[in-house]
Order: C-alpha cells, then sequence, then structure tokens
C-alpha cells in the first residue's frame, strides 16, 4: 500500500485450488480498488469461500498469485491477517459474552488496548446505535443485530480491507437494508469491501461484480455493465393460461427465461430483434390472447441465470459428446 | 503476549458466564473426595475383634479392656489358636485378632518389654489403617501411662518402650490402605477436568463458527492454544489445593513430602492431559463427542491405573495398558509424595515415565492441530 489509490488492494492472477480431484476455484483473476464495494456472486458451493480464504492467506493456492493490501497471499499471511477484518455467514460473537466484551476482545486481539481500545468500542456502538445496550448477552440480539454487532466487530481495528463472507444469509429484509447501509458507510470512510451473497438485490448494490460459478469466474464488472454485457432483453407479458403460455416460450428460440410473478410473465430473451413480435407469434400460433405488453428492465438476477444456464448446456452437451 | 491475554480473559468471561461448568469444576472434587472420603470411614468402627489370650493375667484383661473402650473393637469371641483366627477371618466372622503371648503381664510388671500382637484382615482393606493406626496409638498411650506409673513407682524412667503392639496384616501383604484414595483423587479430577473442559472449549469454538473468524485474525496458533489452555491450568490446580486441604482437613491425609515438588512435578501431569485434551479437540466435531471421547478415556484410567484396584492385581495385559496411561505414574508420585514423603529421586523414574508419554502426546496433538487449523 505504497501509494493509496495507485496500487489495487486485491490484485489476484490465475487464482486455483484443488481438493483431491475437485477444482474448488480455478483460473480466477480480479483486481479490487480502494474504496470499492466489491461482490462476488454465485450459488453455494461456487467456489466463493475458497476465494476469500486464499485471499486472507489462510489457504494455500493449488496455483496462481496474489496480493491483498500489499502482501503476497502465499507468503505473507501474518500480515495481510493484520490488516483485514473478516466476517462469516455464520454468526461469529461469542454469544455468551455481552456486545462489549465481544468487542473488547476483538480489538485485543488486533493489538488495541486501554484508551485507544475504549474509545473506538464507545465510537463504533454509537454508530451502531447500540450504546444503551452494551451489557446485552450477544445472544439474546436479534439476528439482524447480531449481524450488525458482528460487523462492527469485524471493523473494531479499522482495517483497510474487509472480507464479508455471506454476511445477511437468513437475516429478513429490513435487517438486510440496515446492514447494507453500514457497509457502505464504512467503504465510506475508505475501507475496501469484498462481499459474497446470493443475494441478487444485494449485487446491484455493489460498485462492481464479479460472478462465479463452479469455480471460474464468469464475468466481472458494474452491475450495468454486468448486465449489458449480457445483451438480455426483458418483457413483461400478460395473458390468458400463463402456465401453457409459459410452456410455449420457452420453447422459442431466443428466450433464455420465463419467469412468473403473480399474473405477470417476465420474458427474457437473448439476442432477439424483435421480442414483441417474437412472444406475440408464438402466443398467438395457440390462441393465446396477449393482454398487456411491456419492455422491463434486464437486471443483475436475469444476467446472472442466463450466463449460468448456458454454462450448463454447454457442458451437458460436452458429455453427451463423450457418452457418444 | 497482549493477544494471548485477550484469549485467557475471554474465556474467563465466558467461564463466568458458564455457571453449570463453573460449579462443576468446583463441585466434582468436593463432591467426589466426600464421597470416597466417607465411603472409607463407614465401618470401621465396632470391626469384629476375637481374643487369643495366652497370658489370662489382669495386664492381658486390662489391655484388651482398653481396645473395647475405643469404640474400634468388639470382642465377638476368644479362641485358643491361630488356626481359629484363621477359620474366623475366613469364615467373616471377624477381622481383627489381639494375641496376647504368656507372660505379658509378668514383662509388664518387670518392666521388660511386652509385645502384644494385632493381627488383621487384609483383604478387606478399608479396614486395615483404621486397625492398626488405632492398635498403634494405644499402644503407645498404653505404654505412656505404664511408664508414668513407673516414673512415679521408681523415680527413674524406663530404658526401654514397655509396652509394643505389632500388628501384623495376613492376607494381603501389600497394604493397599484406603487413605490412598484421597491424593489419588487428585490425579483422577485433575484428569478429568483438564481432558473434558480443553477437548471442549477448543470443539465449541469449531461448532460456533468462531474459530474460523480466530484463524483470519493475528493470533496466532500457539497463542491461541495457551490463551485457551491457561486459565484450565489455574483451574487445575485449584482444585489439587481443594482437594488436598479438604482431604487434611476432612480425612487427616496426610502430606509427609514437599508440596512444592508435588506441585511442580503436577505441571507435567497436567500438560499431558491438556496435550490429550487438544488430540480429542481434532477429532471431536461436536462437543458431546468431545464429552463422550473424554469418558472413554476416563473410565480405563480410573479402573487400571491403581485408583481403585491395586496394580499388582492386574493380569499383565492390563498392566501393559496401565503403563501408557499418564495417571498410573501420577498416582505413584503423588502417593509417594503425600503418604510416603518420597523425595524427586524416588520419584524420578514414574516422572521420566510421565515426560516420555508427554512427549508423544505433544506431538501426536499438534501435528492433527496443524492439520485441522491449516
Amino acid at each position: 500500500m505504497s501509494e493509496p489509490g495507485t496500487t489495487p488492494v486485491i490484485h489476484a492472477e490465475h487464482l486455483s485450488r484443488r481438493f483431491g480431484d475437485l477444482w474448488a476455484v480455478r483460473d480466477v483473476s480480479l483486481t479490487v480498488q480502494r474504496g470499492e464495494i466489491f461482490g462476488v456472486l454465485g450459488p453455494n458451493g461456487a467456489g466463493k469461500s475458497t476465494t476469500i480464504r486464499m485471499l486472507c492467506g489462510i489457504l494455500d493456492p493449488s496455483g496462481g498469485t496474489g496480493s491483498v493490501v500489499g502482501y503476497d497471499i502465499a507468503k505473507q499471511s501474518e500480515q495481510i491477517k493484520q490488516n483485514i477484518g473478516y466476517m462469516t455467514q455464520r454468526f461469529s460473537l461469542y454469544e455468551d459474552m455481552t456486545v462489549e466484551e465481544n468487542m473488547r476482545f476483538y480489538a485485543s486481539i488486533y493489538g488495541m488496548g486501554g484508551r485507544e481500545r475504549k474509545e473506538r468500542i464507545d465510537e463504533v456502538l454509537t454508530q451502531i446505535g447500540l450504546l444503551d445496550r452494551r451489557k446485552q448477552i450477544a445472544g439474546t440480539l436479534s439476528g439482524g443485530w447480531k449481524q450488525r454487532v458482528a460487523l462492527a466487530s469485524s471493523t473494531i481495528h479499522r482495517p483497510p480491507l474487509l472480507f464479508l463472507d455471506e454476511p445477511t444469509a437468513g437475516v429478513d429484509p429490513v435487517s438486510r437494508r440496515h446492514f447494507w447501509d453500514q457497509i457502505h458507510r464504512i467503504a465510506d470512510q475508505g475501507t475496501t469491501v469484498l462481499v459474497t451473497t446470493h443475494y441478487m438485490d444485494e449485487a446491484e448494490r455493489c460498485h462492481r461484480l464479479a460472478f462465479i460459478f463452479r469455480g471460474q469466474l464468469l464475468a466481472t464488472g458494474t452491475p450495468t455493465e454486468v448486465v449489458e454485457m449480457r445483451g438480455l432483453r426483458v418483457a413483461e407479458v400478460e395473458s390468458e393460461r400463463t402456465i401453457d403460455a409459459a410452456e410455449l416460450l420457452r420453447k422459442a428460440p431466443g428466450v433464455e427465461e420465463v419467469n412468473h410473478f403473480g399474473h405477470v410473465m417476465r420474458v427474457a430473451t437473448r439476442g432477439v430483434s424483435e421480442p414483441e413480435t417474437l412472444i406475440r407469434s408464438v402466443l398467438a400460433a395457440a390462441n393465446i390472447a396477449v393482454q398487456r405488453y411491456q419492455t422491463g428492465r434486464p437486471n443483475v438476477e436475469d444476467a446472472f441465470v442466463s450466463m449460468v444456464r448456458e454454462d450448463e448446456a454447454v457442458r451437458k452437451s460436452g458429455r453427451g459428446q463423450e457418452a457418444a | 503476549m497482549r493477544r494471548l491475554l485477550a484469549v485467557a480473559w475471554k474465556e474467563l468471561v465466558q467461564l463466568r458466564r458458564d455457571r453449570l461448568t463453573f460449579g462443576m469444576m468446583v463441585g466434582i472434587p468436593v463432591m467426589q473426595l466426600l464421597l470416597f472420603g466417607y465411603a472409607i470411614n463407614t465401618d470401621v468402627r465396632h470391626m469384629p475383634t476375637v481374643v487369643y489370650d495366652q497370658d489370662h493375667s489382669a495386664e492381658s484383661r486390662d489391655l484388651v479392656e482398653r481396645l473395647v473402650i475405643t469404640g474400634f473393637y468388639d470382642v465377638v469371641g476368644y479362641v485358643h489358636n491361630y488356626e481359629d483366627i484363621g477359620r474366623e477371618m475366613r469364615i467373616g466372622h471377624s477381622h481383627v485378632a489381639v494375641v496376647i503371648p504368656p507372660r505379658f503381664g509378668r514383662a509388664l510388671r518387670e518392666g521388660t518389654s511386652a509385645r502384644a500382637q494385632l493381627v488383621v484382615d487384609g483383604s478387606d482393606p478399608q479396614t486395615v489403617a483404621s486397625a492398626t493406626n488405632t492398635a498403634l496409638s494405644l499402644g503407645a498411650a498404653y505404654a505412656l501411662d505404664l511408664s508414668t506409673e513407673r516414673l512415679e513407682k521408681t523415680g527413674r524412667g524406663a530404658g526401654n518402650t514397655p509396652l509394643s503392639i505389632e500388628p501384623t496384616t495376613w492376607y494381603n501383604p501389600e497394604l493397599k490402605t484406603a487413605i490412598y484414595v484421597v491424593p489419588g483423587l487428585v490425579g483422577v479430577i485433575l484428569t478429568m477436568t483438564m481432558l473434558m473442559f480443553t477437548a471442549m472449549a477448543i470443539v465449541r469454538e469449531r461448532e460456533r463458527g468462531t474459530l474460523e473468524q480466530l484463524i483470519v485474525s493475528p493470533v496466532g496458533r500457539v497463542e491461541l492454544v495457551v490463551g485457551k489452555i491457561v486459565p484450565y491450568i489455574v483451574i487445575g490446580y485449584v482444585q489439587m489445593t481443594l482437594i488436598l486441604g479438604v482431604g487434611r482437613l476432612v480425612f487427616h491425609v496426610p502430606l509427609q513430602g514437599s508440596l512444592p515438588l508435588l506441585y511442580a512435578l503436577a505441571s507435567v501431569f497436567i500438560a499431558a492431559n491438556l496435550a490429550l485434551g487438544l488430540f480429542f479437540s481434532t477429532i471431536a466435531k461436536t462437543q458431546q463427542q468431545a464429552m463422550q471421547m473424554s469418558f472413554f478415556w476416563i473410565l480405563p484410567n480410573i479402573l487400571l491405573s491403581g485408583f481403585m484396584f491395586p496394580y499388582e492385581g492386574m493380569p499383565v495385559p492390563a498392566q501393559w495398558v496401565s503403563q501408557i496411561l499418564p495417571l498410573t505414574h501420577f498416582l505413584r508420585i503423588v502417593r509417594g509424595i503425600t503418604l510416603k514423603g518420597s523425595t524427586f529421586p524416588e520419584v524420578e523414574g514414574e516422572f521420566m515415565r510421565l515426560v516420555v508419554i508427554l512427549v508423544v502426546l505433544v506431538v501426536l496433538s499438534s501435528l492433527r492441530f496443524r492439520k485441522k487449523l491449516g
């Protein structure tokens, strides 16, 4: 971190990790700049946690190189640990200790003590609005509050880089919003954040994104870029006999995905010049009347599902050829 | 160092919150001590006794009377030869026999050495200690009475002991007294606490997901392990002090040897159990498994270490197993120091075996621990 702003906080090249015969992570390269909120998206088992563990220096890569906050992930894991915060999908506080005791413990293991520690704890407690509940046993907090206390504890030593591994799994929507406000506040103070999630609405709140699937990076960019890159067009269609209609549309060429949202079908197409013409003609052929047609905005979820589908189709055909 | 202290502090905070565990740490030693301690003391009074009086003098009758007055001996019959003593003991009519040789009274009157014999049934070891101890102190008191009496009469003290009662233990020459149980408890309790609570304390971190948090923090492996263990070492010594203290106050367990030596040597035993606890913690996935593994280990320790049954009485394969248990060697050390006043050179052999066991366990557990955390 010789010159902040010029050196990327995370820089990984061709990172790979194998467990036995299984490649958990294969050839992942990514760069994260200072102050960014960088989201890593992928289904369970895609290799998100493995990637984070390698970047933290607690898991040796089978191949590739990387530097985190200016230190080599393979050789300088101790220095990296000093300069990162880390919070897992599982609640990582001690449930039988108070909020304040938890913070005191984490501050101490990062080498803080005395006045500095006390002031910092007060500051963090004020920020998250828990000053009056500092003596409460952490285990008695609600799920959303636990996550926010955990987040505050993992940033108590003001790390330049924060890793969040599915921090909001199982937390209700309102608490997730609060949590993300907190993440943005932390990022505004100059901390770089790398967060994994499989909530697509959260993905849209990141500055930049990486899609990871089966251990491989499928795309990186800002949420808008990632969506545009995929070239999807989305139509919102209301029709009769929606079940049959969806069935027919899924078979039509160029249709990637049909989803029901109440009475409305969301139809995503790719490489189709006139989606409206296509959809109307497919439904007309089956005598299904279209009651309403509206162009929608493709989102991160559409792009992600489309990419995963394509990847799976390629694999399936590959396996088919092998069998034949 | 600050990180190590932070881990130890955290462990203490959690321990204080966990009232049940905390209570167990103090409760287990005291409860076991009282259980075992009072089990020793039940029925040592009113031991059925036969008398083989070959003298039939006033003095011999006086001795028997004095023995009865102590409350430890109930005379259930008189016999006329050693064969009858054996028969009485074998059928369980009596556990003690008082044998008074001919000319006992005359010897006393003349001031030469008078001797009586106390035969004790060693197959019931609980009775042995109190039977012999009472008789010995009674003999001493009687002797003192006699010499005082003679001093008053003759104006000069006796050069030789006027009376001695010689206890002889039959059927069990390797006398195992019940007083051995209390020092032995020190070893048993330390095994339980050190093993179970260490294994559980580390598995708990893994089970609750906090271990992962610590691994990505600057806390090193050694700091983590030592920090977690230090509070338990302190607790181990507190328990040990508690057992020895209560044992002394309530059951009059003697301390013949050096207390600092005992505490110093105990550190190796404690370390061995901690290392084993760490090893278990790398295998167990849940606290429940850690608990079960600990019990699995503690049971043979109690049965085979010599705590409950004498080592000499075990079949040879059981003795081999016994040799690899740290408790076996610690028991000999703790009994040696407290009861026999052994010095370091005298227990060095057992100590060295303990050191070997410790080294093996440390190597094993650190190999496993490295793998699991990395």
